[in-house]
């Protein structure tokens, strides 16, 4: 369909939720062999060529997102992702985006709880010209209020068409708030709306001012060049940014205190026909809890949900007969806490505590049995498969690359992905489980549909 | 041979790439039994993307049976031959085969990627898939319910029903205006007879288009095709549906619904993918509605702020080609972004479009095509577009200069005849403050009479 999709979107947790985990892509250094290295103000760069066409992905990677939020700011962060394409001292509004636009790009920014980046993909010969105009924006935004006031109006309507249109969507905001008691991923990354309509043009400098430095930021370039070409102009653009001192989120965001109550959230909305139920567990990710336990987790979710002949289907879909969809899913990518999933959604006049009951006992079974060895091996094999599929892909590893740099993960952590992978065994996968699977720590999640009265 | 060749092949299409010329090197291959396809052959990796489609989709559903071709489209993979879904399945997944159906307006497709060392296995079960499905019962209630569980989100679904609704109103009495998706009634009704159906009409030699990309040569994809198609009927018996055009053009329909921000549907009749003047047209819905700097987005976000997305596009199905257009705003503010959309569609049709708008609209077409090429995926895409819109295979050489051709006056004059605001049929779903209703919503399956 000829249809370019509107930039700037908000990653939303509730994606995750539809299944869409299931592509979590595997480390690719090895196949990719991608070349990193520091400015002296402290960018750091990752080139992952690809000389299949001459086509460039460059993408910046800000390491702030809405979990960097000042208190009573929600939604600043991806805001200011907006304003971002508001003109510089040097650019006017919309500038920029006419420029790639005139020489067949495609551009965009995406903003997630932990990280803000924007990108172009371009004709090899206009990456220069990226450069320069990305690195003017790290530096130099300047932006009219009246921007601001019209932008703000433009948020407000990317909320209502996410999350207020839509009952699920807003269920999920409140499914997630009350998954974290203190950490800031409790708050929605496009923001609530009380306090998105007051945010100013003061607040969004302020953040830009406060986060947006070449010493906290990732500038990764895929495609059809050289580290070598890609230094060069790097220190010619964004060299010339001083850095400054960033504040220590990591710190700034507190740490979750212990979860000791399981929570169950049940919504009945009119305009919800088929139902749905899912559990969540905080579990570790690659930087928060136990993160030697990630890739046990990530080995037991393609098991449990990763596939049309995976447990939580087969089970509940193909041979009892009670949903028309079950998995799981879980990413260890982010910086604070993470989530494993499992869910189900009945088929047409099953009891939901049925079904409940019949996915209790899968996970039941799991805690106690834990999973076969042929499970296992094929589990592997699969992820590991994925890899080579990947490598089909331009923009998929300079994703990655930047998704970990950003959470501060350097390019061996990724390159290892594969050995921890394969190095998963039943008991580890069993020790995880039973170590994240505890019920105070989960939150159940019904929605159903309400009659109109 | 074509191996040796392979890497001169691909160095090649690398340096035609400059900013003017773009040909990828696409051979056709006629396989010993008489099947056609197109190939881009690259070894940069161990892997094949097959995908091909039939003449013959959603509009073939019998009357009652909507949701037909989409139900088959969910079933291939759920049994063949010897393999029950289980079996079927798991042959998939252990191979990591990925195989998948889909069904559309006008055609009904499928994609094949698979690594080279399961290429073998893979093209087995496609084959299996297309001549020998099963339709045991256990997978087809369990895909029947899965259908009717999305359809109940669906038509809850505010985007969903103004776009049922667009169609139903300007389709009344043409397939296009019943839902492929079909309704949970309409769903239930369909039965294995009706697949089988649907199968041993549409899947056939002469209604068929296959493209490859990927690690295989002419000879190796002629033995592919072969096996996977040789065994298809040479001809279909399905029927397709009668050109038609748009009818409740100029009307206005409203359907209450309880949310917070209404979603807009327009459409008229547009222009056909063969007409001479579809490059033109292409040219001026990019000047309409190409992202940021646009007119539409320009006017409607930019400026005012009145929604996140604006859209427009050039939609050429078979028997009714069409332009449509959308938006979603707050319910105050839908009366206002109408009115800019109508003016922005007048102004066009009035004025056309200024020189420096051409030439970027120009750029834009002909310089962002080499991004589709990143990927076997996008390019295989690009393989099918072509050959289901019947264009000839060095299409790509001249494609360019079918841009560079048009002139402002072109632009004018098909400005004039593509752009007509009053004729625009407008779908409302929300509780729009200052819109009025021209026309009555009728009765429409599956589309609750006022949503809550």
């Amino acid at each position: 369909m000829p249809i370019r999709s509107t930039p700037r979107s908000v990653l939303s947790a509730i994606l995750v939720v539809a299944g869409l985990l299931s592509a979590s892509p595997p480390a690719l250094s090895e196949v990719f062999d991608p070349e990193t290295f520091t400015l002296d103000n402290g960018l750091e760069v990752v080139v992952i060529p690809n000389h299949r066409v001459p086509v460039v992905s460059h993408m910046v990677w800000y390491k702030v997102g809405s979990a960097d939020e000042p208190t009573g700011k929600a939604g600043i962060a991806h805001f200011l992702e907006h304003l971002m394409f508001k003109g510089t001292k040097t650019r006017a509004p919309g500038e920029f985006s006419r420029l790639i636009s005139r020489v067949g790009g495609s551009e965009n920014a995406f903003t997630s709880y932990d990280f803000t980046a924007y990108y172009q993909n371009v004709a090899k010969d206009q990456l220069p010209t990226m450069m320069e105009l990305e690195a003017d924006r790290m530096a130099n935004l300047s932006i009219s209020r009246a921007d601001v006031d019209a932008e703000r109006e433009v948020i407000l309507e990317e909320r209502r068409s996410r999350t207020d249109n839509n009952p699920s969507s807003q269920f999920g905001e409140q499914v997630i708030a009350a998954t974290y008691l203190s950490y800031p991923y409790r708050i929605p990354v496009i923001g609530w709306e009380n306090e998105m309509r007051r945010l100013s043009y003061e607040d969004a400098m302020a953040f830009y001012e406060t986060w947006y430095a070449p010493n906290n930021a990732v500038l990764v370039v895929a495609g059809d060049v050289t580290a070598e070409e890609v230094r060069r102009l790097a220190e010619r653009t964004y060299g010339v940014i001083a850095s400054r001192p960033v504040p220590d989120r990591i710190a700034l965001r507190g740490e979750e205190p212990p979860q000791l109550a399981a929570r169950r959230l049940e919504m009945d909305s009119p305009r919800v026909d088929q139902p749905s139920w899912s559990r969540r567990w905080l579990a570790p990710g690659v930087v928060w809890g136990d993160s030697a336990q990630a890739p046990a987790l990530e080995v037991l979710s393609e098991i449990l949900g990763g596939s049309a002949t995976s447990r939580l289907y087969r089970s509940l879909v193909v041979e009892k007969g009670l949903a028309v969809a079950a998995g799981a899913g879980y990413s260890p990518d982010g910086l604070g806490p993470q989530t494993f999933i499992v869910y189900a959604s009945p088929r047409d006049g099953v009891d939901l505590a049925a079904l409940e009951a019949a996915l209790e006992e899968e996970m039941a079974r799991l805690l106690r049995d834990g999973v076969t060895e042929d499970e296992l091996a094929s589990a592997i094999t699969r992820m590991k498969r994925r890899a080579v599929f990947a490598r089909d892909d331009m923009l998929a590893p300079a994703r990655l690359f930047g998704e970990a740099m950003a959470a501060g993960r350097g390019v061996a952590d990724i390159e290892e992905w594969p050995e921890r992978i394969a190095a998963v065994t039943t008991e580890a996968v069993l020790e995880a489980a039973r170590a994240v699977f505890v019920p105070e720590r989960s939150v159940t999640a019904v929605l159903r549909p309400k009659p109109a009265s | 041979m074509r191996r040796v060749i392979a890497p001169f092949v691909l160095f090649l299409a690398l340096v035609a790439w400059a900013p003017t010329a773009r040909s990828l090197e696409i051979q056709e291959v006629v396989s010993p039994g008489g099947v056609k396809a197109w190939l881009v052959e690259d070894r940069s990796n161990p892997i094949l993307t097959l995908s091909f489609s039939f003449a013959g989709g959603e509009s073939s559903d019998p009357v009652g049976k909507e949701g037909r071709a989409r139900l088959v489209s969910g079933l291939l993979d759920e049994g063949a031959g010897d393999l029950d879904s289980t079996a079927f399945q798991k042959a998939l997944t252990e191979d990591s085969i990925s195989l998948s159906f889909n069904s559309r307006i006008d055609r009904f497709s499928g994609k094949l990627v698979t690594l080279t060392e399961t290429r073998e296995r893979a093209i087995d079960l496609l084959r299996s898939a297309l001549t020998e499905p099963r339709f045991d019962p256990e997978p087809v209630e369990r895909i029947r319910a899965q259908i009717q569980a999305s359809l109940r989100s669906n038509l809850q679904n505010p985007r969903g029903i103004a776009s049922r609704v667009w169609w139903a109103v300007s389709f009344p009495d043409h397939p296009y205006g019943r839902s492929g998706d079909g309704t949970p009634d309409s769903v239930a009704a369909v039965t294995v007879e009706d697949l089988r159906e649907f199968v041993t009409s549409t899947f056939a030699l002469d209604r068929l288009v296959v493209s490859a990309v990927g690690d295989i040569d002419a000879a190796g994809l002629a033995t592919v095709l072969d096996r996977v198609f040789g065994d298809l009927p040479a001809t279909g018996s399905a029927a397709p549906a009668d050109d038609t055009a748009p009818g409740a053009e100029g009307q206005t329909f409203v359907v209450e619904q309880d949310i917070p921000q209404s979603v807009v549907v327009v459409g008229h009749a547009g222009i056909a993918r063969d007409d001479p003047d579809w490059y033109v047209a292409s040219l001026l819905n990019e000047i309409m509605a190409g992202g940021f700097g646009s007119r539409l987005t320009a006017e409607i976000r930019e400026k005012r702020g009145l929604v996140y997305g604006v859209y427009a596009y050039l939609l050429p199905v078979d028997h009714a080609p069409l332009i449509m257009g959308g938006l979603a705003t707050q319910n105050a503010r839908v009366a206002e972004s109408i009115r800019i959309l109508r003016q922005e569609w007048g102004r066009m049709a009035e004025e056309g479009p200024t020189e420096a708008e051409l030439a970027d609209a120009r750029t834009y077409l002909t310089g962002s095509f080499p991004l589709r090429l990143v990927d076997s995926d996008g390019t295989v895409s690009v393989l099918m577009g072509l050959q289901e819109s019947d264009l000839p295979i060095d299409y790509l050489d001249r494609r360019d200069a079918l841009y560079a051709a048009v002139t402002l006056d072109d632009m004018k004059r098909v400005a004039r005849r593509l752009y007509r605001p009053d004729q625009l049929t407008v779908v409302v779903v929300g509780m729009p403050e200052g819109v009025t209703a021209t026309a009555p919503v009728p009765s429409i399956p599956g589309v609750p009479a006022r949503g809550g």
